[in-house]
């Protein structure tokens, strides 16, 4: 009987996320594949032989991969000291600029190279880089969007490491950056796989930086399957470059899986314990270099924005943010010239806040479930196997184009009893799709360093499995908790691609109204743009420094 | 709490999904989900089976569109339909998303269907006919065939634009024309945009092949290559990053934009705005409505169309989406009637040739100008 | 409480228990019967399958063949927490967000025991270990020997039908290991507690245990009460994980031979089981010697017998090649079955 229920229970647990990615994600993707791929219901591979045989696909692929490969590296190599300063040592204004360091992830891509290109173009504070529209703008842009997915899903993990494996390896002798490299990192290695395959997805499917930075000098497969779907309708191609697409993903996140297994030891981790210690001399180094790429490669990009957005005709002011209220429009009898937005930007901004917290609870349910199911080991060694690429399934949407899925939801989710179209759950569900792989990447880490041990010793006293989580999971996962959540709420604030497809033009998000301001002439248009790019900076900071806040209390001090 | 303190044992289980549900109901308060007004309301009432339109109106149109908000209104309380509108992309995205869900469409109304993807759109037989009463005389001029499928509703020129502050303060002549963009007095100082991502950038290209003819432009873009052009992804890119005229101040003072650009950069006391648009440089882009086959609601659509080409929404065209009405009933605003004229001549390629060989053009470009 | 009545089905049964993982067996068809108020130790060398067995007992690892009954009724299918049996960790594996009170009371919630009943209960735990007064203590800020003790306090409390104890001091320093062995064992006895106990060391099993059980390559070699098995293995294999280095056959001492050792019998001797005695019967030749604990080992060669441990008492010893007399000290030797 008991054991029944149990297995009824874990098949739910299982089946909610299954659902969830199947007709959300799956169902979708495989529709439209099929529609490239099968002619008359039969297999057609003609397409790939036509699309290998043109240099230029081995072109575009070999540049995915190459900037895929140096915006992870170099996220990476940045990241971990950042991860170090802002995770591990304590210091007045740590939290603001944790937050401020997740900004850039959330804002759009159209308004990032707008300000990103005028520091680089000629007469741009940068132009002396002579970098515009080359390969290393390209690169520090995919660094600029991704160092805060680094240094957040390391520092979620070096926050609970305990201090004292580092500290017996420098009794022994070390140097700190033996310890280091001895003792520390390969505890790391977990968090810093995961955070690179996650990089490394959003690079090779970066589409907006790419182009603006890169210029058509730089097309990407992602790139060429939004131009063949969207502009030639040549599903043949677009199913061809996904489905490279998808083979390119899978295997990065089989590397990175295989390197995390290595290292998937228990580790011992401190659930609340304050870890951070007040900064030391010996930690100038890695404070040097992170305060150099906060500085240097966040901030002036940022300062940039916020410039453009109190520069106005006539000198400085708030003008352009004056204009937010007054949603674009004035009055057409006037002579002048308008702005023709369906609503203010404080409306999208609400909406976007709404629609934010839906794609973040349904991202965490979807994502803790999922973790919870990873972390479990059943004896079964097929259930094991199952289990290990679970979690990588979910990181799948991430690796394939808004553009693929936004077109499948189109010809699937258009019957009922899913008719979904037009509805207003599309678009925080398509959201939560893709803020998924974020919540499960910051807390699976975690929760695989809790001592499979300290589960069964709450177990054989009486705690059922549900309990076992309440008592030993969410206690360690704490922090955790909350900087998946921001997370989750920054993926949802700042997604682009799918929303644009999904978006109902009257109930629009603050990315989707940024991207028409600045699809229109008119240095008011592009004022607006830039303050509503300021003011979604504003609320990503806001949100990520209360999510940072935020933290489950240990279940079991209730009554 | 109290109630805790009587009853010594409470399932966990119970309790946990308690208080999943308390935080759900309150994230609900706070989310669009949990906020049903007009959805589940208006999804199932459908066309009324007489002539008389009523019910939903579903418009599918492009991520440009805009329409005056107390304008609609009106017309909903007029026409007793509600409108609503889906804008899945830009105008390609619009025609392919069409054409992939034509067996439950999207909608029941359409706008937005350019000249360069007209011929997919009547060929892919996604539309029904209709030959609005509304139709002003010039818009059937505009019309791509006769089946009265496609209602032209606006229309505009993309045209190089330059700064003539820029040229002034140089001294130098302002060019006019397309040729003048290839010669060395002008070198490093145009920017357009990627004709693969941007429609701008795409009817630029199409200008270019009726100047100099199918065997002709290559070696016209081959020169500008030579010349030095820039290429930006998008229009917003060319025109706030690279363009001198713009509030972005960037280095280059010409740059491909649209007739209807210089009343955005002019003081509306001036008698001249700062920059110009090079008239011997456009191409017409004209802006189509239709009725979407298998619409639910036939009769809301067609009133939807002739709404749209009636003198009031007509004059609201320029502020609203940056197009002249093709109404000639409509008035422009001032600033655009002496800021912005049009092209007398525009280049213009056929929307069956625009269809049959853009694929090919764009790679021939890309392969000519990118490399 | 149960007595000591050793009626059939009141304890813990285990018949024919075998658990693989993939290819290896870990535990190989064990039967094993624990009687009320019994503490029975497991004793083997690191990954003889000893802690499986424990692990397939709490229910963590599914067995393979074999039932596991409890009071006559087959545990299979019952989950982990329904077992009522409590499980000591090596490392303690308390709960690092509770204080020590939180720890100790944690199962009585589970259990659904009312908020007055918990903190008598826990009081009275904290006592029996030691610890009273520190339940407001964090885990984090006590010794290894306290959090063990926590550990213990916190198993005991819920009153488990069975306690199953996995190498838990095993973490420990020597000296404490030893004083914590004895606390163990009176802790154990006074609640009457029925235990299974897994250790590698055998004064730590012996110390402790009612009857000790020596398990390796996943089977039971030989479970009997301590004396006996210490005193009579089963064979040599067994005998020689107890410590006994030397074989020899019982004859091969003569006269010597130990009261209750037939002729034919093997005897397993240990560096203590032949002491330097100007009386004694056996003479051997000094091979080598060293420094031990109270006195001096020594390496001799005995003719029909081979080379062999022996002690000496105090330090003046006669060194290498010097001929010694010797006594087999009978409590410190195995006698063994004919091979």
């Amino acid at each position: 009987m008991d054991r029944h229920r149990r297995r009824v229970g874990v098949a739910l647990a299982g089946l909610v996320p299954m659902g969830f990615l199947g007709v959300f994600f799956a169902w979708p993707v495989a529709s439209i594949l099929a529609r490239g791929l099968l002619v008359d219901g039969a297999l057609d591979l003609g397409g790939f032989a036509e699309v290998f045989d043109s240099d230029r696909t081995w072109r575009i692929i070999g540049q995915t991969l190459a900037q895929s490969v140096a915006g992870t590296t170099l996220a990476v190599l940045l990241g971990v000291p950042g991860a170090y300063v802002l995770y591990r040592c304590r210091f007045p204004g740590r939290a603001v600029v944790r937050a401020l360091v997740t900004v850039p992830f959330v804002l759009p891509t159209v308004v990032v190279g707008v300000a990103f290109r005028s520091l680089l173009v000629d007469g741009g504070a940068l132009a002396f880089l002579d970098a515009d529209g080359t390969f290393a703008a390209v690169v520090a842009a995919l660094v600029f969007f991704n160092y805060a997915v680094v240094v957040r899903t390391v520092g979620a993990m070096w926050a609970h490491l305990d201090p004292r494996a580092e500290q017996a390896a420098r009794a022994l002798g070390a140097s700190p950056a033996r310890a280091f490299r001895e003792v520390t990192l390969p505890a790391l290695t977990p968090a810093i796989a995961s955070a690179a395959s996650l990089v490394f997805l959003f690079c090779a499917t970066a589409f907006g930086t790419v182009l603006v930075l890169g210029g058509p000098a730089y097309g990407t497969v992602e790139t060429e399957i939004w131009i063949q779907t969207t502009q030639f309708l040549d599903l043949r191609t677009a199913a061809v470059l996904s489905t490279v697409q998808l083979a390119v993903v899978t295997l990065s996140l089989t590397v990175s899986a295989w390197s995390r297994r290595r290292r998937e030891t228990a580790l011992r981790v401190q659930s609340d314990a304050e870890t951070a210690r007040p900064l030391r001399r010996a930690d100038l180094p890695a404070v040097l270099v992170t305060a150099a790429v906060v500085l240097a490669l966040l901030m002036a990009p940022l300062a940039s924005l916020l410039a453009g957005s109190l520069r106005t005709p006539d000198g400085w002011g708030l003008h352009n943010f004056a204009n937010l209220a007054t949603s674009g429009q004035r009055s057409t009898a006037e002579p002048g010239l308008g702005v023709g937005l369906e609503v203010s930007v404080w409306q999208a901004a609400l909406n976007s806040l709404r629609i934010a917290v839906d794609a973040t609870w349904i991202a965490m349910v979807v994502g803790v479930l999922v973790c919870v199911l990873v972390t479990r080991r059943p004896h079964r060694p097929g259930a094991r196997r199952a289990l290990s690429v679970f979690d990588a399934v979910f990181m799948l949407p991430l690796g394939v184009s808004a553009v693929t899925v936004g077109f499948g939801f189109l010809i699937t989710l258009d019957r009922p009893p899913l008719d979904l179209r037009s509805s207003v759950v599309l678009v925080p569900i398509a959201q939560a799709v893709v803020a998924v792989p974020l919540v499960i990447r910051t807390l699976l880490p975690v929760l695989r360093s809790i001592d499979e041990r300290l589960r069964e010793a709450a177990a054989v006293l009486g705690a059922g499995p549900a309990r076992v989580f309440t008592a030993v999971d969410l206690p360690v996962l704490g922090r955790s908790l909350g900087l998946a959540v921001g997370f989750a709420f920054a993926v949802s604030l700042g997604e682009f691609g799918a929303t644009s497809f999904l978006a109902r033009p009257d109930r629009p998000t603050l990315p989707v109204v940024i991207f028409r301001l600045i699809g229109r002439p008119g240095a008011d248009n592009l004022g607006m743009a830039l303050a509503a790019s300021v003011v979604l900076a504003a609320m990503t900071t806001l949100v990520i420094g209360l999510a940072e806040r935020f933290r489950v209390h240990s279940a079991g001090a209730e009554v | 709490m109290f109630t805790t303190t009587i009853r010594t044992r409470r399932r966990p289980a119970a309790r946990a999904a308690a208080a999943l549900a308390a935080a759900a109901l309150a994230l609900t308060a706070c989310s669009t989900i949990g906020d049903n007004e007009e959805t589940s309301a208006d999804s199932d009432s459908s066309a009324g089976t007489g002539g008389t339109p009523s019910g939903t109106v579903v418009l599918v149109t492009h991520d440009s569109f805009a329409v005056d908000k107390k304008l609609l209104a009106d017309f909903e309380a007029e026409s007793g339909l509600t409108v609503q509108t889906r804008a899945p992309g830009d105008a390609g995205t619009l025609v392919n998303q069409l054409v992939l869900t034509k067996e439950s469409p999207l909608g029941d109304a359409v706008f937005g269907i350019d000249n360069s993807f007209a011929s997919r759109a009547l060929s892919a037989d996604i539309l029904q006919p209709y030959a609005s009463p509304e139709t002003p005389p010039p818009a059937a001029e505009l019309a791509v065939d006769d089946s009265d499928r496609l209602t032209a509703v606006d229309y505009g020129d993309v045209c190089i634009n330059i700064d003539r502050t820029w040229f002034a303060e140089r001294d130098v002549p302002e060019p006019q024309t397309l040729e003048d963009l290839a010669d060395p007095a002008y070198k490093d100082l145009l920017v357009v945009s990627n004709p693969a991502t941007s429609s701008p950038g795409l009817a630029f290209l199409l200008a270019t092949v009726d100047a100099f003819g199918t065997d002709g432009w290559l070696n016209y873009w081959a020169a500008l290559r030579d010349n030095g052009v820039k290429v930006s992804d998008s229009w917003s890119d060319a025109y706030f990053v690279d363009f001198s005229g713009s509030q972005g101040k960037g280095p280059r003072p010409i740059v491909l934009s649209y007739a209807s650009s210089p009343p955005f950069e002019a003081d509306p006391e001036a008698d001249e705005a700062p920059t110009r648009a090079l008239l011997d440089t456009c191409f017409r882009q004209v802006e189509y409505a239709g009725v979407i086959s298998g619409a639910e609601n036939p009769e809301g659509a067609q009133a939807l169309i002739d709404f749209m080409l009636s003198t009031r929404f007509q004059e609201t065209i320029p502020n609203e989406m940056y197009m002249y009405p093709v109404s000639e009933r409509a008035e422009l605003p001032t600033a655009w009637a002496r800021f912005g004229p049009l092209a007398d001549k525009p280049f213009e390629v056929s929307a069956d040739e625009i269809d049959a060989n853009r694929e090919e053009w764009i790679k021939q470009w890309t392969d000519t100008v990118v490399g | 409480m149960t007595g000591h009545d050793g009626a059939t089905g009141s304890g813990l049964e285990l018949r024919e228990v075998a658990v693989t993982f993939g290819a290896t067996t870990a535990v190989d068809d064990v039967s094993l019967c624990i009687e009320p108020a019994e503490v029975v130790a497991l004793l083997g060398p690191s990954g003889c399958g000893k802690s499986t067995l424990l692990r397939a007992v709490a229910g963590l690892e599914p067995t393979d063949r074999g039932t596991v009954r409890w009071a006559g009724t087959d545990l299979r299918g019952v989950p982990v927490h329904r077992r009522g049996f409590g499980l000591l960790f090596q490392d303690g594996q308390l709960f690092p967000h509770r204080d020590v009170a939180g720890n100790v009371e944690f199962g009585l919630r589970m259990a659904g025991v009312k908020r007055a009943g918990r903190q008598a209960r826990v009081g009275e735990l904290l006592e029996l270990v030691g610890l009273s007064g520190r339940g407001g203590r964090r885990v984090a800020s006590l010794s290894g020997g306290e959090q063990q003790r926590v550990a213990l306090a916190r198993s005991l409390a819920p009153r488990p039908r069975l306690l199953l104890l996995d190498e838990p001091l095993s973490a420990l320093d020597r000296g404490l290991r030893e004083r914590l062995a004895t606390d163990l064992r009176e802790i154990l006895r006074r609640t009457s507690t029925t235990a299974l106990y897994v250790t590698h060391d055998h004064d730590e099993a012996f110390t402790i245990a009612d009857r000790v059980g020596v398990m390796d390559h996943g089977r039971l070699l030989q479970i009997a009460p301590a004396e006996q098995l210490w005193r009579r293995p089963a064979d040599e294999q067994v005998a020689q994980f107890l410590g006994y280095d030397w074989f020899v056959p019982a004859s091969a001492l003569g006269a010597a031979r130990p009261r209750g050792a037939g002729p034919d019998d093997v005897l397993g001797l240990r560096p203590e089981s032949l002491v330097v005695d100007a009386d004694g019967p056996i003479i051997g030749l000094v091979v080598d010697r060293h420094r031990t604990r109270g006195g001096t080992g020594l390496l001799v060669h005995i003719d029909g017998i081979g080379t062999v441990g022996a002690r000496a008492p105090g330090t003046a010893v006669p060194g290498p090649a010097a001929r010694v007399r010797l006594r087999l000290e009978p409590a410190v030797t195995a006698v063994l079955p004919p091979a």
